[in-house]
């Protein structure tokens, strides 16, 4: 077992030798052909139109004003950040912002906690109980995100959904008719649910994959020396597969802030209003659904920042990857 | 406790565990079957026992249900065709050479596929809006494309630089043109990549709901998580046909629950690649 040692961790990984062993000869060979450009060409192109011209428009629109009388041809006059200064002075803006960032935070706390639970889990359970409980992870994990959506409205209908019923047959309760989605808490409370239930399998086996990469002998000889479970997970288990868990970390809150798809659908099969609002189905409301195109621009560049710095660690952790 | 009653322990908090995660699946397929009158009872119907198709004939002949299957079919084969071509070739360029620009490359593809749809999703509507192609297979497409490529051609850099580049030398040295060398000796050892990440692309687009939603306005034009999410709106006006609903679940689910018990093992190695490596 390698794990990646901390000074090489720190040069430049682009400045290595790269993935095909280090061999310099054919590369240094090839260094001046014009031949990579043009197998990037397709791809670069696809992305300019598909990505950067748009980034483009929206980094520009950002600093127009897009009214009443734009939506009639006017061109839109150029007013640079007001758009940004309407957004900071706007009261509502921050709290979906706050709101985003909580529930983006919560949600990964969550599942990382479920995840290396289950992970644990699996390794201390016999092989066959292991692979039942991988395999419902796995449905779990491939189920698309509209038909996550639509099962779950279903478990939580409020007249024939099988939770309330569930919980109607304990005694005392009684829960039949009860709207999961009404109260706004509540309704995020579901959500985060969700996406905690189709997350967690990923980081569940993401986590199981690294435990195993634990050596026997390491783990003996912490026995041999005297130390406890807790000592051994907390001292020599935690510290080998941290490189794992800061990634999953990482992504987990960049996709914990990428819920519009549930949000929406959530919205769609429930209730809407600015109460159930989280940063994406925000910017869709202020953007498609009211034209201001301007200000939608600015929200989104925005979400555009949050989501860079959370990914420049990421980024940091890939690049090592690409460096092997 | 000893060792053997903690691994009983584990084995049954394991199998618990594995009923919570897999039961809103498992409601999903059992409802589906489930005829509107047993559905809407108050005591749940636990087992489908003498089950109907009920629910999936009138799922699919009572909504637009092949025409948001065949929009999907050829977006997904519009894309993938598309999207392993050029990203083959760009998974070439960086694995096979240095140059100048390539880590500004690979940093931008590892930057964009960071990008969430909502960060993006207004200018695209306004470009696409603008070309004249909302609602239109072209639209969705370049958009798609442009969203798969850089996860595509992520994936595929690994496999390219498993082929050890003496191999293509060797083939040259015997007389092979470049690209008869990369046809003849890379290509065929790079295929099962290119299906792992075909795979890939194809999930994400025939899942993908927050573009087409902004893009395929038109009830007309649909993929199938539209499709779906329509069913189930159009549904809640009145009392829900839960059961239509699963079955529209299951038919927009299955596909993706094949393809993706084939490849998920790749899947994780490629987002969490090689922090910890055996």
């Amino acid at each position: 077992m390698t794990i990646v040692a901390p000074t090489e961790l720190d040069s430049d990984p682009l400045e290595q030798p790269l993935a095909s062993g280090g061999r310099e000869t054919p590369r240094r060979r090839k260094r001046k052909s014009k031949l990579p450009y043009w197998l990037l060409v397709p791809a670069v192109g696809t992305l300019a139109i598909g990505l950067a011209y748009p980034m483009g428009w929206q980094i520009l629109n950002a600093m127009r004003e897009f009214g009443l009388r734009q939506q009639f041809g006017q061109p839109a006059p150029w007013i640079w950040f007001d758009n940004y200064t309407t957004l900071f002075s706007d009261s509502f803006f921050w709290t979906v912002v706050v709101r985003s960032l909580v529930f983006m935070a919560g949600t990964a706390l969550a599942t990382m906690a479920l995840g290396i639970s289950l992970a644990l889990l699996m390794k201390a359970a016999p092989t066959w109980a292991r692979l039942v409980l991988q395999s419902a992870l796995l449905l779990a994990w491939a189920m698309p995100i509209v038909a996550q959506m639509t099962v779950f409205s279903w478990l939580i209908d409020p007249r024939n959904g099988v939770l309330n019923y569930l919980l109607s047959a304990l005694p005392g309760v009684d829960m039949i008719g009860h709207n999961w989605l009404e109260a706004p808490l509540s309704f995020f409370f579901v959500a985060s649910v969700i996406i905690t239930w189709a997350s967690v399998p990923f980081v569940a086996i993401s986590v199981y994959a690294a435990l195993t990469q634990v050596s026997k002998e390491m783990l003996e000889a912490a026995q041999l020396d005297g130390a406890n479970a807790r000592q051994t997970l907390v001292h020599i288990i935690m510290p080998i597969i941290r490189p794992v868990l800061i990634i999953l970390l990482l992504l987990q809150f960049i996709w914990d802030l990428r819920v519009y798809a549930q949000i929406r659908l959530l919205q769609d099969f429930g209730p809407k209003g600015d109460d159930y609002d989280l940063l994406g189905t925000y910017i869709y409301g202020l953007g498609i659904g009211q034209g201001e195109f301007g200000l939608a621009a600015a929200a989104a560049m925005i979400v555009l920042l949050i989501t860079l710095c959370v990914s420049g660690f990421y980024v940091r952790e890939l690049l090592r990857e690409d460096a092997r | 406790m000893s060792r053997t009653t903690k691994r009983h322990v584990a084995a049954a908090a394991a199998l618990i565990v594995a009923l919570i995660w897999a039961f809103p699946v498992y409601w999903m397929v059992n409802s589906s079957f489930l005829t509107p009158l047993t559905i809407n009872r108050l005591t749940p119907t636990w087992v489908p026992f003498g089950g109907t198709l009920q629910n999936y004939r009138e799922v699919t002949t009572e909504t637009p249900f092949f025409a948001a299957l065949s929009m999907s079919l050829m977006v997904v084969a519009v894309a993938l065709v598309v999207c392993l071509a050029f990203a083959t070739l760009a998974a070439l360029a960086i694995s096979r050479f240095r140059f100048r620009g390539r880590k500004s490359f690979v940093l931008t593809v590892i930057l964009v596929q960071m990008l969430p749809a909502e960060a993006m999703f207004i200018a695209q509507f306004q470009m696409i809006s603008g070309l004249g192609l909302l609602n239109s297979l072209a639209g969705v497409s370049i958009i798609y494309i442009a969203m798969v490529v850089p996860f595509t051609i992520w994936m595929l850099r690994g496999f390219v630089a498993g082929v050890p580049i003496e191999l293509e030398e060797a083939a040259m040295v015997d007389g092979c043109t470049r690209l008869q060398a990369f046809r003849r000796i890379t290509f065929p050892l790079i295929a099962p990549g290119l299906v792992a990440s075909g795979v890939f692309a194809f999930i994400q687009v025939w899942n993908e709901f927050a573009l087409a939603s902004v893009l395929l306005t038109n009830n007309d034009v649909q993929t199938l998580p539209l499709w779906l999410r329509n069913i189930a709106q159009q549904s809640n006006l009145g009392a829900p046909e839960w059961g239509q609903i699963m079955a529209g679940s299951v038919l927009v689910a299955v596909p993706v629950i094949i393809f993706f018990v084939i490849v998920q093992g790749r899947m994780a190695q490629g987002l969490v690649g090689g922090a910890v490596k055996g």
